[in-house]
């Protein structure tokens, strides 16, 4: 296995403000990732930075062993990385089935209109959004606009798949077949980087977590490494009921 | 299963008929004051096909897009005036300067978003008209005109008026057939998905400086090849009736009240509105009210049937709900 992804060094920060204070480390291929911290630690900022939303101040971001710092957006999504936003963005007067169309179509695949929709109908099938194909996107509720994001990343048939709290306000029953469908999107190959806020997922899931705190990388570990890990404890103790989550999840 | 394809009925050919056989009626039936009439709603139908491109599926509202029409018919006229170049292959080679346009001025101001784009279209429009007033290679305020004898090699002004209106009306169904096709292709995907959310567009994948510079472009071929239609028609050209920015608010309300961002809409908008003002100015008491009229029935249907005609005939009317798109 190699590095599909390598930060180095990154920095961004807002006017005064460092988001991401000098931020390394490395996302295997083939294997999921968690990204935790407490809230705004940076963590959405270091997918801002990864697809190119934001340049970084500083450092570098490898993907596939080349440099993507100050490289458009749009360019980043073709060579592979796609991204279900933590703020849901679903192109609300298009239909469902569309709006994952156009992952499908523009994505690193790039496929033409038929093939693209019939992928998406594919991906619409494994998400368990089939039936509401033809609504449109606006008509959905946030639980189905969260998978709908998550179709919509997947349809790209990416290398590298940034999932930013795309569990957050699901059902336990809906979080665990989430669950499932990330292992199955592991197990076509696509390397996964997933911001979580719920322990039990990411320590469940991940392969490794990386933890960052006020913009700065505090652990990384495969999960139980991280979760013996007195820094990171201290960075949760902010928030008492996150600590509690954190220390009763024993792997 | 599902159904992929929602398009089951052949949609396009029904209107490009429909469009085609009351087009030819004129023809057929010799009269000249309907050919007169069929011309002007043939723009029309193209003016408003072509902004819907830019405004409805890609959601630029394009103001001044009336400047494509007077550059195309300034392009078209010059070259058969000063040139003697035979009206078709001036109408073709009068795109050139609207095209330039398009995507010259377009790639600076698709930049701008909203209301900023909008107001540039107009800065556009009033710059164009202004410098076109001032230039005097074309005639300058005055405008050019043609040396009647100019018809002669089209066998008679009859037999000119004929061609412009048969080309006038090839370029409304090619404006439709383009709209149809641009709507349901990847491009016309990536132009929705522009409109809904651009930021998430280019995540995805799509390029949108290109893509809407692309659209604009599209949408600024048809009605330059309908200016030189127009112009052609009426041996006279000047500022004033090229770049009438009245033209280009009125093409923008038929947008609106056929129904934004569907292929349909436009057409039955430009029809509808068009039959109304003929209908309005014809009667004595209504005439010099014609424009507040239009001015409230827009206002209607923006507060009321946002998805304009072809929303309420598809939610009256389910059993015609796949044949209008
Ligand atoms: N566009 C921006 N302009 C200014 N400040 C920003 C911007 N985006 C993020 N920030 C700030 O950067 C910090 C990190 O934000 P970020 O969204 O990355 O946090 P996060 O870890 O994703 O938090 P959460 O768990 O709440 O989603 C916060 O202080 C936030 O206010
Ligand atoms: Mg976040």
């Amino acid at each position: 296995m190699s590095a599909l992804l390598a930060l180095r060094g990154v920095t961004v920060a807002f006017g005064g403000l460092v988001a991401v204070d000098d931020v390394s480390f490395d996302v295997e291929e083939g294997s999921i990732t968690g990204l935790i911290g407490p809230n705004g630690a940076g963590k959405s900022t270091v997918f801002n930075a990864v697809n190119g939303v934001y340049r970084p101040r500083a450092g570098s971001i490898l993907f596939d062993g080349r440099d993507i710092v100050g490289m458009p957006s749009q360019r980043i999504a073709r060579l592979g990385i796609a991204r279900a936003h933590q703020v849901v963005r679903p192109l609300t007067d298009l239909t469902v089935l569309d709006n994952v169309t156009v992952g499908a179509c523009f994505g690193r695949d790039g496929l033409g209109l038929a093939a693209g929709r019939r992928r998406a109908a594919g991906v619409l099938e494994q998400l368990g959004l089939a039936d509401r194909a033809s609504q449109p996107a606006g008509s959905l509720n946030v639980a189905q606009k969260k998978r709908l994001e998550l179709a919509r990343a997947v349809a790209a048939g990416p290398r590298l798949l940034l999932a930013d709290e795309v569990l957050a306000g699901l059902n336990p029953h809906e979080v665990d077949e989430m669950l499932g469908v990330f292992a199955s999107i592991r197990d076509a190959g696509v390397t996964i980087l997933m911001i979580e806020h719920l322990m039990q997922a990411v320590m469940h899931l991940s392969d490794q977590v990386v933890v960052l705190d006020y913009g700065r990388l505090i652990a990384v570990g495969t999960p139980a490494e991280v979760q013996a890990d007195p820094a990171v404890v201290e960075a949760y103790l902010g928030d008492p009921r996150a600590a509690e989550r954190l220390m009763a999840d024993e792997p | 299963m599902l159904r992929l394809r929602g398009r089951s009925r052949p949609f396009l050919p029904v209107l490009l008929l429909i469009v085609a056989v009351v087009a030819a009626v004129p023809l057929v039936t010799g009269n000249p004051s309907m050919r007169e009439e069929l011309f002007f709603m043939l723009l029309l139908v193209t003016l408003a096909t072509s902004v819907n491109v830019i405004t409805g599926y890609t959601g630029y509202v394009s103001f001044g897009h009336i400047v494509f029409f007077g550059l195309g018919g300034y392009g078209a006229f010059w070259l058969m005036q000063a040139l003697g170049v035979h009206f078709l292959v001036a109408a073709v080679l009068g795109v050139i300067p609207a095209v330039l346009v398009a995507a010259v001025v377009g790639a600076a101001v698709l930049r701008l978003r909203g209301a900023y784009f909008a107001l540039a279209t107009l800065g556009i429009l009033e710059a164009t008209k202004a410098f076109m007033t001032n230039f005097d290679p074309a005639g300058g305020a005055v405008g050019l005109s043609f040396n009647f004898s100019i018809y002669a090699q089209y066998g008679g002004a009859k037999s000119a008026a004929e061609l412009a209106y048969v080309f006038m009306a090839l370029v409304a169904l090619a404006a439709i057939a383009a709209s149809y096709l641009v709507r349901h292709a990847k491009f016309g995907l990536a132009l929705m998905t522009i409109r809904e959310d651009q930021d998430a567009a280019v995540v995805l994948g799509i390029d949108p400086a290109r893509t809407k510079v692309a659209a604009f472009v599209i949408s600024a071929v048809f009605p330059a090849l309908a200016g030189a239609a127009f112009f052609f028609k009426n041996g006279i050209i000047e500022p004033g009736s090229a770049f009438d920015l009245t033209r280009s608010i009125e093409s923008l309300v038929m947008v609106v009240l056929g129904g934004v961002g569907t292929v349909a809409g436009p057409v039955i908008g430009a029809a509808v509105y068009e039959w109304l003002r003929g209908f309005l100015i014809t009667s004595p008491a209504l005439a010099s009210f014609q424009l507040t009229i239009a001015g409230v029935l827009l206002l209607v249907v923006v507060l009321f049937a946002t998805s304009g005609l072809v929303g309420v005939l598809r939610a009256r009317f389910p059993a015609v709900r796949e044949w209008l798109e």
